[in-house]
């Protein structure tokens, strides 16, 4: 049993480390490559899942007759330029966090929110 | 098939040891580097479950492009160190929790590389079959995304195109005075 | 990402990768068909050889051959030609996104459907990236 689901289990290990980088780190862009992490170790799940014993790539050729199942790599295909956006976008608006805050340490920005909130109006 | 299952059993020890030192590690920099190594080693791993083009997207999008993105920002936010502050119980109990759940969920699941499963009985073998009529095109994984589910990957133009607008309006204005100095 | 004249092995080894690079990225982009590759892969690879430049010989440099206010627009192009295949299917007769109208034969409509969309996909997410890229290091300086 153990070799039938080593793969989903190390896959749930590294799902938790990256969900444990997101939710215990207070550097902004520490988090951000801990969503990173945890997203693909979910596209690691996926491909397994589609993988055929004794098959091959999804690329037709005369001398295969079985292939992988191709219907989850186009699935992960687009998740994975899709992340990249996300990425993307979360760095700009970290940036204009820093420019903002002056700092991207989560516990820092908060106590700055507070003290403004204590004092006055903040936009 | 053994050296496949030793591959794997190396490319996924390999993984967890390089999340976990990403984990531990305070230096940004550093941790832009071990991400970039993650999704090589990922890439590799997908070679070997035999996902061709899902690793290729892999290695150039996580290993290449993320990066430098990730070194854009730490450009622009410098290499500060990240330092821990609170407790570590409550994310501790939080993980141990899930993962038991999710653990106790991949039970009921078939097992790895299964040919029976339920995944590779009711649509794939269709497209797998017809695709060499049906289009003409070699290689399946483009047909299905460019033909068969050519609205999809329409939806996912866009998504890249709005991440640019995103990125174009927060970023592309006037640079805004900051507080402390100039550089 | 400074402006300073970087050493002369990196300068050389850059003039000597980023032309095979720009190469692979169009081999990648339309032998999608008949290996792994497609025009995701080829847009950012092409965009990685940019940013390779860029990073070497300085954005000014590069932005001599790419301008942004030229690639600004290369972002839409590709989307429009994406959609642009699927409306054209409609007035040859088909559905949206309905290759087999577009030629003579169902799959030689099939192979020109898939060549333009992966054609435009490939200008845009090349375009996005370099776009992002420029952002990003106007903003640092």
């Amino acid at each position: 049993m153990f070799a039938d689901f080593y793969n989903y289990w190390v896959v749930i290990i590294l799902m938790m480390l990256g969900f444990y980088i997101v939710i215990s780190d207070s550097n902004l862009i520490k988090k951000m490559i801990g969503l990173s992490i945890f997203q693909t170790s979910v596209f690691i799940l996926f491909i397994s899942m589609s993988k055929v014993d004794g098959g091959t790539a999804p690329i037709l050729a005369e001398k295969f007759t079985t292939y992988s199942n191709p219907l989850p790599h186009v699935l992960i295909l687009t998740a994975i330029v899709v992340g990249v956006a996300t990425t993307a976008l979360g760095l700009a608006i970290i940036a204009r966090i820093h420019a903002a805050y002056g700092t991207i340490d989560e516990d820092i920005i908060h106590a700055l929110d507070d003290d403004d909130d204590s004092h006055g109006d903040e936009d | 098939m053994d050296i496949q299952i030793i591959v794997d059993l190396c490319l996924l020890t390999l993984l967890t040891v390089t999340a976990v030192i990403l984990l531990r590690v305070q230096n940004l920099l550093a941790a832009v580097l071990l991400s970039g190594i993650y999704s090589l080693l990922t890439a590799g791993l997908f070679v070997t479950l035999d996902a061709v083009d899902v690793a290729f997207t892999e290695a150039s999008v996580g290993a290449g492009l993320t990066t430098v993105l990730l070194l854009g920002a730490l450009a622009i936010t410098g290499r500060e160190q990240s330092v821990k502050r609170h407790s570590r119980i409550l994310p501790i109990a939080v993980i141990t929790i899930t993962a038991a759940a999710l653990i106790y969920g991949t039970l009921d699941m078939p097992k790895f590389a299964d040919p029976n499963a339920p995944i590779h009985t009711h649509v794939a073998p269709r497209y797998i079959e017809q695709s060499g009529e049906e289009i003409g095109v070699p290689n399946i994984v483009t047909s299905v995304l460019a033909s068969y589910r050519g609205y999809d990957t329409l939806g996912e133009v866009t998504v890249v195109f709005t991440a640019a607008i995103g990125v174009m309006l927060l970023l592309g204005g006037r640079k805004l005075k900051n507080k402390d100095n100039d550089e | 990402m400074m402006n300073k004249k970087r050493g002369l092995i990196l300068r050389e080894v850059c003039n000597l990768i980023v032309p095979a690079v720009l190469l692979y990225a169009l081999y990648v982009q339309f032998h999608g068909d008949y290996g792994p590759g497609g025009g995701f892969q080829a847009g950012v690879i092409f965009a990685a050889a940019v940013i390779l430049y860029a990073l070497v010989h300085g954005r000014e440099q590069v932005e001599k051959v790419f301008p942004p206010n030229v690639i600004r627009y290369f972002v839409s192009i590709g989307l429009l030609l994406y959609a642009g295949v699927g409306v054209v299917s409609i007035f040859m007769g088909g559905n949206f996104l309905d290759y087999n109208v577009l030629a003579h034969d169902a799959l030689h409509g099939q192979h020109l459907g898939i060549l333009l969309i992966e054609l435009g996909v490939g200008i845009t997410v090349a375009a996005v990236m370099i776009i992002i890229f420029y952002v990003l290091d106007k903003f640092s300086e």
